[in-house]
């Protein structure tokens, strides 16, 4: 425990020190909301969205930039460099297990999203006047079940890419489909319905977040696919995952 | 008393076969080299005592524990310096010693090794803003913070230049001077000749000699060369005479003995009965380099 709270630490300080990633992934939907925020029209209820404003309905997209971040690129990159390196193997050598030092990495994930998540949320309701999420127990589901179903995902990359020039190929056209099917690239409203239809089931399940965040229980199949996905990328992680 | 014991390893990835039939034993308190040239088998040799492999055959014991079944109290007692292992760029020393010194039960302490290696100046300087033989001194104080019994090294010197090898030899006897047992394994000829008290040269996965270098060298090529110029003339039947002496043949104004066993002393006692002062005398002896070549086949190239 002692060793594991080491590496806990040790892995934080260097997270801490690389600012550019920590922005990347913690503050960069809360900037994109902050300068959309700024244009007056998207403040203002349309009808188009049901009566609320864009912000409003974009917010929740916004979160997918983070989880993709964290889950499909940083975590699978930070993984194969320490892979390439020889870090894990090194570790393999120690009294300590290199699996502690990829369940850090997953607790720092973690972490960085929540802040992330509840950073966007507060300066959403406090700058921009976007509600809270209205159904705070079917968010917390959405957010922890699209997480953990990227973070395997990530796991998944790490674990199929031989090096970390690979792994960094290879979380391209991943992040681009999530965040393309998440909603971010365009508004979901200006997708094709069937597009739209797919980014509801496609990791990290953007219409779970949408509707808890406006106060309609989340789909219970959008949240089971969430879990399905996270279980069977995980388990094949764990399969094909070298420490070497 | 051995503390490693590994007699007849093998191991084969898929249809190459890395390691054929390997044994020896180290004893307590020496560096012992593994010498080869690159892909001999002396990585994995090592790596299945650090018990990162699995051998397909033959037997392994460290401290009488074997390194698969007993690999967690081995790896409190193994220290492990790996080939081309690196740590996170923006990582400082001091971090990464004391991340280290947590996972042993009995660490030594990070601050004193890192001034008995010679990074006191360096304890908060990034992994990336070190030069070449301060990452492998860190690396090698790593191998040490868990106080190990055995200290593995590959490698060790390899992209070094010559200064820092030559510091880094050092530092590794003096690892040894506090009752570390070593396990080097190096392709440098002048390194292990300088280093090891005994080392096995392993060529395409088998042993092909173990000794210390000197009587390695003896063993293989026991030729020895003696040039001198004689004060006054010299009867060559003096010295071909000796049952050491292989042969006598002249060059100019300079004699040239060839012999074996101890040929220097052997010639030079008769010199002195004749009260012939032997000037500008030589003795050439075959380096590990030349007992490798006679070994191989060929010569170990840097």
């Amino acid at each position: 425990m002692h060793a594991f709270s080491q590496i806990l630490k040790t892995e934080a300080r260097l997270y801490l020190r690389d600012t550019s990633t920590m922005v990347l992934t913690i503050a960069l939907p809360t900037l994109i909301l902050v300068v959309l925020g700024l244009i007056p029209t998207l403040r203002q209820p349309t009808a188009d969205l049901g009566g609320q404003s864009f912000i409003t309905y974009f917010t929740p997209s916004l979160l997918v930039v983070t989880l993709a971040m964290v889950g499909v690129n940083v975590l699978p990159t930070v993984l194969a460099t320490y892979r390439e390196r020889g870090i894990l193997r090194r570790l393999a050598t120690t009294p300590a297990s290199p699996l502690a030092l990829l369940l850090a990495q997953l607790v720092l994930a973690l972490i960085g999203i929540l802040i992330s998540a509840v950073l966007l949320a507060m300066v959403a309701r406090l700058a921009f006047g976007v509600p809270l999420p209205q159904h705070p127990l079917g968010f917390a589901a959405a957010l922890v079940l699209g997480t953990a179903a990227l973070l395997a995902l990530g796991l998944l990359v790490a674990a199929a890419a031989p090096t970390a020039r690979s792994a960094q190929a290879l979380t391209v056209p991943v992040f681009m489909v999530v965040m393309f099917f998440g909603g971010v690239y365009l508004p979901r409203f200006l997708l094709p319905d069937f597009i739209a239809e797919i980014g509801a089931y496609a990791p990290p399940g953007v219409q779970a977040l949408l509707d808890a965040w406006t106060g309609t229980a989340p789909h219970p199949l959008h949240l089971v696919i969430m879990a399905v996905v996270a279980v069977a990328a995980g388990a094949l992680a764990t399969k094909l995952f070298r420490w070497q | 008393m051995p503390v490693i014991e590994v007699s007849h390893l093998h191991k084969r990835y898929g249809e190459t076969v890395a390691v054929q039939d390997v044994s020896f034993d180290v004893a307590a308190g020496e560096i012992f080299g593994v010498l080869g040239p690159n892909g001999a088998g002396k990585t994995t040799t090592v790596e299945c005592v650090a018990g990162l492999r699995v051998p397909d055959g033959g037997e392994v014991s460290v401290l009488g524990l074997d390194p698969r079944r007993d690999a967690t109290r081995l790896r409190h007692l193994v220290g492990v310096q790996l080939q081309e292992s690196r740590l996170p760029d923006r990582l400082r020393v001091a971090e990464a010693l004391e991340m280290y010194a947590s996972f042993y039960r009995d660490p030594a302490d990070p601050a004193q090794l890192i001034d008995e290696l010679g990074l006191g100046e360096k304890r908060n300087t990034p992994y990336d803003k070190l030069s070449g033989g301060q990452k492998q001194r860190l690396s090698i104080a790593l191998a040490l913070v868990g106080n190990p019994k055995i200290a593995i090294l590959d490698e060790l010197t390899t992209g070094l230049d010559p200064q820092a090898r030559r510091d880094t030899w050092s530092l590794i006897e003096r690892v040894r001077d506090r009752g570390v047992t070593i396990v080097l394994v190096t392709h440098f000829m002048e390194e292990a000749e300088r280093l090891c008290d005994r080392l096995a040269v392993i060529d395409k996965g088998r042993v092909m000699a173990l000794d210390s270098p000197a009587g390695l060298v003896s063993a293989v090529v026991p030729d020895q060369r003696i040039r001198f110029r004689p004060s006054t003339p010299l009867d060559d039947h003096l010295l071909t005479g000796l049952p050491q002496v292989t042969s006598v043949t002249r060059s100019g104004t300079q004699v040239v003995v060839t012999g074996t066993g101890d040929v220097l002393h052997a010639v030079t006692s008769v010199l002195a009965r004749n009260q012939i002062i032997a000037a500008d005398l030589r003795l050439e002896q075959a380096t590990l380099d030349d007992a490798f070549v006679e070994l191989t086949g060929r010569r170990l190239t840097d």
